[in-house]
């Protein structure tokens, strides 16, 4: 082991309180196994910041990128967080799977096991999917997005990037803005804002924006002008073409007009507004171009802190499974 | 000897005839004999003190799978179930494969029932052929062939016109028809109720107005026709209330209710668990009040089980993908007897019992559903005090999808007999 994989090691928060070897939703961890996923994560993001950007908390380990939903920005970060663990990684994906034989998500799962995978990272256009592979194999499931349920590790790192930049979670009014319905990354930052202190505004069009949610704790509104003063984040979510029909809304253009990050919008913004999105943007719809480039954006920090987030997690779920701490 | 029977000394309870008072039921030849009749010798007897006797129990919705799933069940081992429920005659859906929506499937329904089945087996026919709601089944062949119903269950005819003219045309031969109430614009893709809990769980939500605007076209058009259109496995609490409406202007429109639809929440698809999948879905705490309600002020008459077996195999897939429908057949009368006599005291045992015998059979025109001298000698012995344990791997359905597995129940069957003779005994 060089140096700078021992260091690391006695960089990590104490992992006493981490018992799960499966990663498939926020919505019921605590508030503290939430912040030992940050810190953990905070340990590691020093780690891309070297030479070396490896230690070896998975070495010897199997791990399966198992994309039955196309993705590349979330493959690809979970794949080099792997790589920097040390794992061996497997990428598969449902066209090059027997899945399109008719084999079923259980039995591809379970010749993955057979093969003795130690780790899938699952992503799936069906909810629900993450927790069916978690109740039947032994290897960790990470959940990597299942269908409109959860997207853990998109919240988390978007709750990384709000620490880091703000110092704190508690207190802060964060509006998540657009199509909540068929949102795994809105239903994930929910309960992980939430539980973590924030207040939480959902805004969008009425057809998109459920009203039971509020029995989560958050606020609904469908007037982002007069909450823009007030916000110290606000996350614009994609406008997902491909799902929506065309009952939702009218058109991209009067969404635009309602719940568009405009110029003018932006500038009514608080100066220390943090502007976020999950990627990949829609520029001109969601959000304005220029907004989405400037000082106030952190879109692409985001990104650079998915990164240790996964790491994170690939970590303590694994070494809850196996025993390895470092 | 085999067809007769003397049933001693139990609690009667016959609707039909408005008899509830201990005494003797006796069936000779197959047929119940008249009240004081004389026993012949030898007869088998059972003793039912501290039992309940009661016609033979009907099942109008029943899915036996066969022809073409006999995996998931075939009419034998369904029948079986029935027997083991207390049920002596169930009524099967057309949804096979090929589809009940020519004579000679009905024909061929009919002789391997004959052959076959411990319990009375009624097929029902499609009202559309194929059961894809485009034209007209051949309704006058399918009576000819011995449908004792219409029904397109699992799909509803979408188009108003095509469901007026097959009313109007069914009543010609005498049919009744069956409907899945099920808007198909308003629930699109929806795999469970909408509300909060699809909400969390980010599955597709099917609303109860999906329901509740069919049972509405429903009740019009049974007004318009004449012809009395049941409303199959209701969920939603509007549905009670437009039904309970049109029953008050004697609009010949029913309604039924299966246990699952009462003994459970969409909070139990928390953990995405595809024995709690079926269409219509598991509603909310409000819709399931409602339900109660409808069936404790009479609006809703008749309760049935949607007995859908599907293999484990299909079952276990992603939640999304995976086929409506679990077994109900040796679960309800468990059920109903439990939740609706005992714990919520919603009917007493005589209106259970009417459910179950008198008010199917007046549906449908059978004449079994009651105890009167000459009726075919179908007897169900209840207990309705008996505790016990739902055991999904002592079913004899050839399948195990229930979500009932380890409950804990009051009252259940301890007997069935069909035509004399005992095809079931606990």
């Amino acid at each position: 082991m060089s140096a700078a994989e021992q260091t690391s090691a006695a960089q990590l928060p104490a992992p006493a309180r981490w018992t799960r070897k499966d990663l498939t939703g926020l919505q019921d961890l605590s508030a503290e196994e939430l912040n030992l996923v940050l810190d953990t994560a905070a340990a590691f993001k020093t780690v891309g910041t070297r030479n070396i950007k490896k230690v070896p908390a998975l070495r010897g380990k199997t791990l399966v990128n198992f994309f039955v939903e196309p993705s590349t920005r979330t493959r690809v970060s979970f794949e080099l967080a792997a790589e920097r663990l040390s794992a061996d990684i497997i990428n598969m994906s449902a066209s090059a799977s027997s899945l399109t034989k008719g084999e079923t998500l259980k039995d591809t799962a379970l010749n993955l096991q057979a093969l003795h995978a130690d780790m899938i990272v699952l992503r799936h256009s069906s909810a629900g999917a993450a927790q069916f592979l978690a109740e039947r194999l032994d290897a960790s499931i990470v959940n990597a997005g299942d269908g409109a349920h959860e997207h853990p590790t998109q919240a988390l790192l978007d709750a990384f990037t709000i620490r880091e930049r703000k110092g704190r979670i508690a207190g802060l009014h964060v509006a998540i803005v657009g199509d909540i319905l068929f949102s795994r990354v809105a239903r994930s930052d929910i309960f992980a804002l939430t539980k973590l202190g924030a207040k939480v505004t959902l805004v969008g069009p009425s057809t998109l924006v459920p009203e039971e949610l509020r029995r989560l704790g958050v606020e609904i509104s469908h007037d982002l002008d007069t909450l823009l003063p007030e916000l110290d984040v606000i996350n614009l979510l994609r406008v997902q073409h491909e799902r929506q029909r065309k009952e939702y809304f009218p058109s991209l253009g009067e969404y635009t007009a309602l719940f568009g990050l405009t110029k003018a919008r932006a500038a009514r913004l608080r100066e220390d507004c943090l502007v976020m999105h999950p990627g990949p943007i829609n520029r001109g719809v969601e959000i304005d171009s220029d907004v989405a480039d400037s000082g106030r954006s952190v879109i692409l920090e985001q990104v650079t802190n998915g990164l240790a987030v996964r790491m994170a997690v690939l970590y303590l779920c694994n070494a809850a499974r196996s025993g390895e701490w470092l | 000897m085999s067809h007769s029977i003397l049933l001693r000394n139990g609690r009667v309870i016959d609707p039909a005839n408005r008899r509830d008072a201990v005494g003797d039921v006796l069936v000779v030849d197959g047929y119940v004999a008249p009240q004081g009749a004389a026993v012949p010798e030898g007869v088998e007897t059972v003793d039912c003190t501290g039992r309940v006797v009661t016609p033979g129990l009907i099942d109008l919705h029943v899915h036996l799978r066969e022809p073409g799933q006999s995996a998931k069940e075939t009419i034998a081992s369904g029948a079986r179930a029935a027997a083991a429920g207390g049920f002596t005659t169930v009524v099967c859906m057309p949804n096979t494969s090929p589809s009940i929506d020519s004579a000679s499937v009905v024909a061929w329904v009919l002789a391997k029932a004959q052959a076959e089945a411990c319990v009375r087996v009624l097929p029902t026919g499609a009202l559309s052929k194929g059961i894809a709601g485009e034209e007209m089944a051949p309704i006058g062949a399918l009576k000819k062939a011995g449908v004792v119903a219409l029904t397109d269950d699992g799909r509803c005819i979408q188009n108003h016109e095509l469901m007026r003219r097959a009313l109007e045309y069914a009543k010609m031969f005498g049919l009744i028809v069956m409907d899945h109430c099920q808007d198909y614009s308003l629930v699109g893709k929806g795999v469970m109720h909408e509300g909060y809990w699809s909400t969390v769980l980010g599955l597709p939500g099917w609303p109860a107005a999906g329901e509740e605007l069919i049972v509405q076209r429903n009740a019009l058009l049974a007004e318009l026709t004449g012809t009395p259109i049941h409303c199959q496995h209701l969920s939603a609490a509007g549905s009670v209330r437009v039904l309970r409406e049109a029953r008050q202007r004697g609009v010949p429109l029913s309604g039924e209710v299966c246990p699952h639809h009462i003994a459970l929440t969409d909070a139990s698809l928390r953990g995405y668990d595809t024995n709690f999948k079926m269409n219509p879905p598991l509603r909310s705490e409000e819709h399931v009040e409602a339900l109660i309600e409808g069936i404790a002020d009479g609006t809703i008459t008749i309760l049935a089980s949607d007995h859908a077996p599907h293999c484990g195999f299909e079952k276990e897939v992603e939640f999304d993908q995976a086929p409506f429908g679990i077994l109900g057949l040796e679960t309800e009368v468990g059920l109903f007897l439990d939740i609706l006599v005992h714990k919520r005291k919603a009917i007493d045992l005589n209106r259970f019992v009417e459910m179950y015998t008198v008010n199917p059979a007046r549906l449908l025109g059978l004449e079994t559903g009651t105890l009167g001298a000459g009726a075919p000698g179908d007897v169900t012995v209840l207990d309705p005090g008996l505790e016990w344990t739902v055991d999904r791997n002592a079913s004899f359905s050839l399948s195990r999808n229930t979500p009932f597995h380890g409950w804990e129940l009051k009252g259940r069957a301890v007997r069935t007999v069909v035509g004399g003779k005992s095809v079931w005994s606990l």
